[in-house]
């Protein structure tokens, strides 16, 4: 269907493509797989037309063709769905679907027509969008079907979808997973970018592996598995199962007791929880986003305003909660370390350089802040922070004078770690510790986070990976629409049944 | 080489805008050389041109600064012309009221008042935004106006000489004033109105990039305008923060009138001010909030402000409205290069 022959394409110093051939057989589904910053979306926007290539040729069809912007793209049948979206929200689906195709003449746009043949589209791919609803009532994932019925719309025979799973829910990958099916079914080709290793042995036919802005490997999917892929794609071997020794759990540190959250709208969003964690264990709270860990882990680090909260949490027996209790700062200070879901949003500042970023939440706390009511920031105690953390923690490159913005995202994310642990904490609050995090880099995470319940730390553990949790926790609790509905013991219990407890189902 | 990457593109601008600048001028019909030479001679010349682009930069400075520190928390302080205009007021109250006191009692009182005023005109909108979310761009102008016409009521009404016919009040207590650079320098003729203000600027330049960049306080404010929900899970107070940003934005924009009353009109003179809270805008812009940047930017439009009248009179077509156009031009450049990098910065981004 597509091939691209020796592109090459450099940005500034990066060589960011470096003579990438790839072939897409058509009516298969292909995984372009790889580490951040690999090349994989730099290729496939090449292909798109979104960037020109310095050097290389793309043929379609086994025709060489010039892709110089979107517009050609698509006249040759080629679509893209970006990672983000690209709709606007206050407009309906139809008339996101014909924005730039409008069917009708130039004085009168045939609405209703655009209505009818957007519907068509969605029953034969079986995808459950109304026409005329706003975007801005849809939810993610039905978004995303509006930007697939978009390129369809235009004929696209090629569909490139931009890690597409890394914003929705399991139930909704399955959905997509079989719509990409559906679409193979009938004759069109796909090419998924993903860094995930299950998706790629799950739904694609052949896989393409990049490092480094190379080609490094292509592969039957049926003729290969995860450890290959993996050593493909990081150039060594990687331990895919986390190895840990049994939890020595000691005296009780977290202790919740009937915890609600009502959130900013007046929904309930976490309804009577309680539980505790102990010094020396894991305790991992597995679900499907958007259930209440995002709040559980909020409330616990005190940044949910107290007049939203009820109940009690209590640290080594001190009740913190509640208008009377702790904010978010003195939290810290009592030891409760945070990574936080979204490194991007309430982790990091960007702009910020990595030492500056390194003291965020420590910014009064000696040796950092001295003179009177600590003022001053001592930059060379900060230096020396921000120095030990990027080299205990193996922050790439090394260099604190740097941008957070400029460090990959694995690397971004062992900052945050670095920061957190060096804060010596009784208790860790870690959600989504590797969400966007290169392979080599989780192995790296996964051990610090052993290494520190081992040393006696009580961990509660929130990811939307649940081979992740069931890993790493020794006790693993299932949270569904704001409640506790089973705790598991994650050796004894398979990813089905949890699967099944997180939709609210109980197994039998 | 990093300084270098940060002054180059205001010196495009700056450069881009001379060039735009002279089509004008050779539109209307007049010699672009030769205005341009006599726009920078006179402004250079010594010691009328240096002396009075000193001055005419002093307040500029001043409200530079305050939109900085404003917009390093992410506000956008549009009120510093109201702020300086109450604040101005003010000095030249404690000014009138204590007129009795020693010099080092009433300068120390006019500078606090100044500031004060300046702090609780834009701390005002500061808590508003943050108790209750009211964008600060609605608040500061609307606190504009009202400051406008607070000032004008109190001038006309209470504080103005029976049968003046300037709106302007009583002098201030001679006791008040402060040197005018003429008193201690030699050769320096003591009319030109550039006066310790001046200094104060300056100390106010490095005292602000202290507060910045040396302090928790600046840290906070900074975290809070790079990414406020990073700044909560640092465990800061981002109302705490905005609210106290704009009070320090306010009292840097208040600093005008310490120039103003104690140092050159020795009295509250209504409508003194050309804007300078909002060419403080432009000289922010230009300067990156930073404070050296604000200080040089300051300087410039102060050049400008001192060499536009010597264009007005001494060429034949050109008024002195083209320092408008060249201000305009730079803003105009200097706006689109913070698109042109953001395009840069987004594909930057996207090569993953």
């Amino acid at each position: 269907m597509i091939e691209l022959r020796n592109i090459t394409k450099r940005f500034g110093n990066v060589l960011a493509n470096d003579r990438v051939s790839l072939k897409v057989e058509p009516g298969t589904i292909h995984a372009i797989v790889g580490e951040n910053g690999a090349g994989k979306s730099t290729a496939m926007r090449i292909a798109y037309g979104f960037y020109s290539a310095d050097d290389g040729e793309i043929l379609v069809d086994g025709v060489a063709q010039r892709i110089a912007s979107p517009q050609d793209a698509i006249s040759r049948h080629i679509g893209m769905v970006h990672q983000h979206f690209m709709l606007v929200e206050t407009m309906t689906v139809a008339e996101n679907i014909v924005l730039g195709a409008e069917p009708g003449s130039v004085a009168a746009l045939d609405l209703k027509g655009a209505e009818a043949q957007v519907r068509r589209l969605s029953e034969e791919l079986g995808l459950a969008v109304d026409p005329r609803a706003p975007i801005s009532d849809l939810s993610v994932g039905q978004q995303q079907r509006v930007e697939l019925l978009k390129a369809l719309y235009r004929q696209a025979r090629l569909l490139i979808l931009d890690e597409p799973t890394a914003v929705l829910t399991p139930q909704e990958v399955a959905e997509l997973f079989a719509i990409l099916r559906r679409m193979r079914e009938q004759g069109k080709t796909v090419v998924i970018i993903t860094h995930k290793l299950s998706e790629v042995l799950e739904l694609s036919d052949d896989v393409t592996v990049m490092r480094d802005g190379k080609v490094v490997g292509y592969l039957k999917t049926k003729e290969t598995n995860a450890a290959e892929i993996a050593r493909l794609m990081v150039g060594r071997d990687v331990l895919l199962r986390v190895e840990k020794k049994p939890a020595q759990p000691a005296a009780t540190v977290l202790e919740v007791q009937d915890l609600k959250v009502t959130a900013a709208d007046r929904t309930r969003r976490l309804d009577g929880v309680s539980f505790t964690v102990r010094a020396g264990e894991i305790v991992g709270i597995a679900g499907v986003e958007g259930n209440g860990q995002t709040e559980l882990i909020e409330a616990i680090a005190g940044l949910v305003p107290a007049a939203r909260t009820s109940g009690s949490i209590r640290l080594a027996g001190d009740d913190i909660s509640g208008p009377s209790g702790l904010d978010a700062r003195q939290r810290k200070e009592k030891g409760i370390a945070h990574i936080p879901e979204d490194r991007h949003r309430r982790g990091l500042l960007l702009d910020f350089d990595l030492a500056e970023n390194s003291i965020l939440g420590v910014q009064r706390s000696r040796p950092m802040a001295v003179g009177p009511g600590g003022v001053w920031l001592d930059e060379a105690a900060i230096h020396q922070r921000a120095e030990r953390i990027v080299h205990d923690f193996d922050v790439r490159p090394p260099n604190i004078a740097l941008p957070a913005r400029s460090l990959s995202g694995g690397n971004q994310q062992k900052l945050i770690i670095g920061r957190e642990l060096d804060l010596h904490p009784r208790l860790l609050l870690v959600a989504q510790p590797t969400r966007g995090v290169d392979i080599g880099a989780i192995e790296f995470i996964h051990r610090q986070i052993l290494a520190l319940r081992d040393s006696g730390c009580a961990v509660l553990l929130v990811s939307a990976e649940l081979e992740e949790v069931t890993a790493l926790a020794d006790r693993l609790l299932v949270l569904h629409q704001g409640k506790i509905v089973r705790e598991v013991d994650p050796a004894r219990t398979t990813t089905a049944e949890i699967g099944l407890l997180m939709t609210g189902g109980a197994p039998a | 080489m990093k300084l270098l990457r940060q002054l180059i593109y205001p010196l495009l601008a700056v450069a881009a805008a001379f060039l735009v600048g002279s089509v004008f001028i050779l539109l209307i019909g007049d010699d672009p050389i030769e205005t341009y030479s006599l726009l920078i001679g006179s402004a250079l010349s010594w010691p009328d041109g240096i002396g009075y682009t000193l001055f005419y930069a002093t307040p500029l400075i001043f409200t530079g600064l305050a939109v900085a520190v404003a917009f390093r928390c992410g506000l956008l302080n549009i009120g510093a012309e109201g702020q300086l205009i109450a604040a101005a007021f003010a000095t030249a109250w404690a000014g009138i009221t204590f007129a009795g006191l020693p010099a080092w009692l009433l300068i120390p009182l006019c500078c606090l008042a100044a500031m004060g005023t300046g702090a609780v005109w834009a701390g005002v909108p500061g808590v508003l935004r943050a108790r209750f979310g009211a964008h600060e761009v609605i608040t500061t102008i609307m606190m504009n106006f009202i400051a406008v016409a607070l000032a004008s009521y109190f001038t006309q009404y209470h504080y103005k000489k029976e049968g003046d016919a300037i709106l302007q009040t009583v002098p201030i207590g001679e006791s008040g004033h402060i040197a005018r650079f003429g008193k201690f320098l030699p050769g320096f003729p003591e009319r030109i109105p550039l006066n310790l203000a001046f200094v104060l600027a300056l100390v106010a330049c490095v005292l602000v990039w202290i507060f910045l960049w040396r302090t928790r306080w600046g840290y906070e404010i900074r975290a809070t305008g790079a990414n406020p929900a990073a700044a909560a899970y640092g465990g800061i107070s981002t109302a705490r923060q905005i609210v106290l940003a704009m009070a320090v934005s306010g009292s840097l924009a208040g600093m005008v009138g310490i120039g103003e009353v104690l140092g050159y009109r020795y009295r509250y003179y209504d409508g003194f001010s050309a804007g300078y809270g909002f060419t403080g805008i432009a000289v922010a812009l230009l300067g990156r909030n930073h404070p050296v940047g604000v200080l040089l930017a300051a300087l410039l439009f102060g050049a400008f402000l001192r060499g536009a009248l010597f264009v007005d009179i001494f060429t034949e077509h050109v008024s002195k409205d083209l320092v408008l156009v060249l201000q305009g031009v730079i803003i105009l450049f200097v706006a689109s290069e913070a698109l042109f990098r953001g395009r840069a910065a987004r594909l930057e981004r996207g090569k993953v």
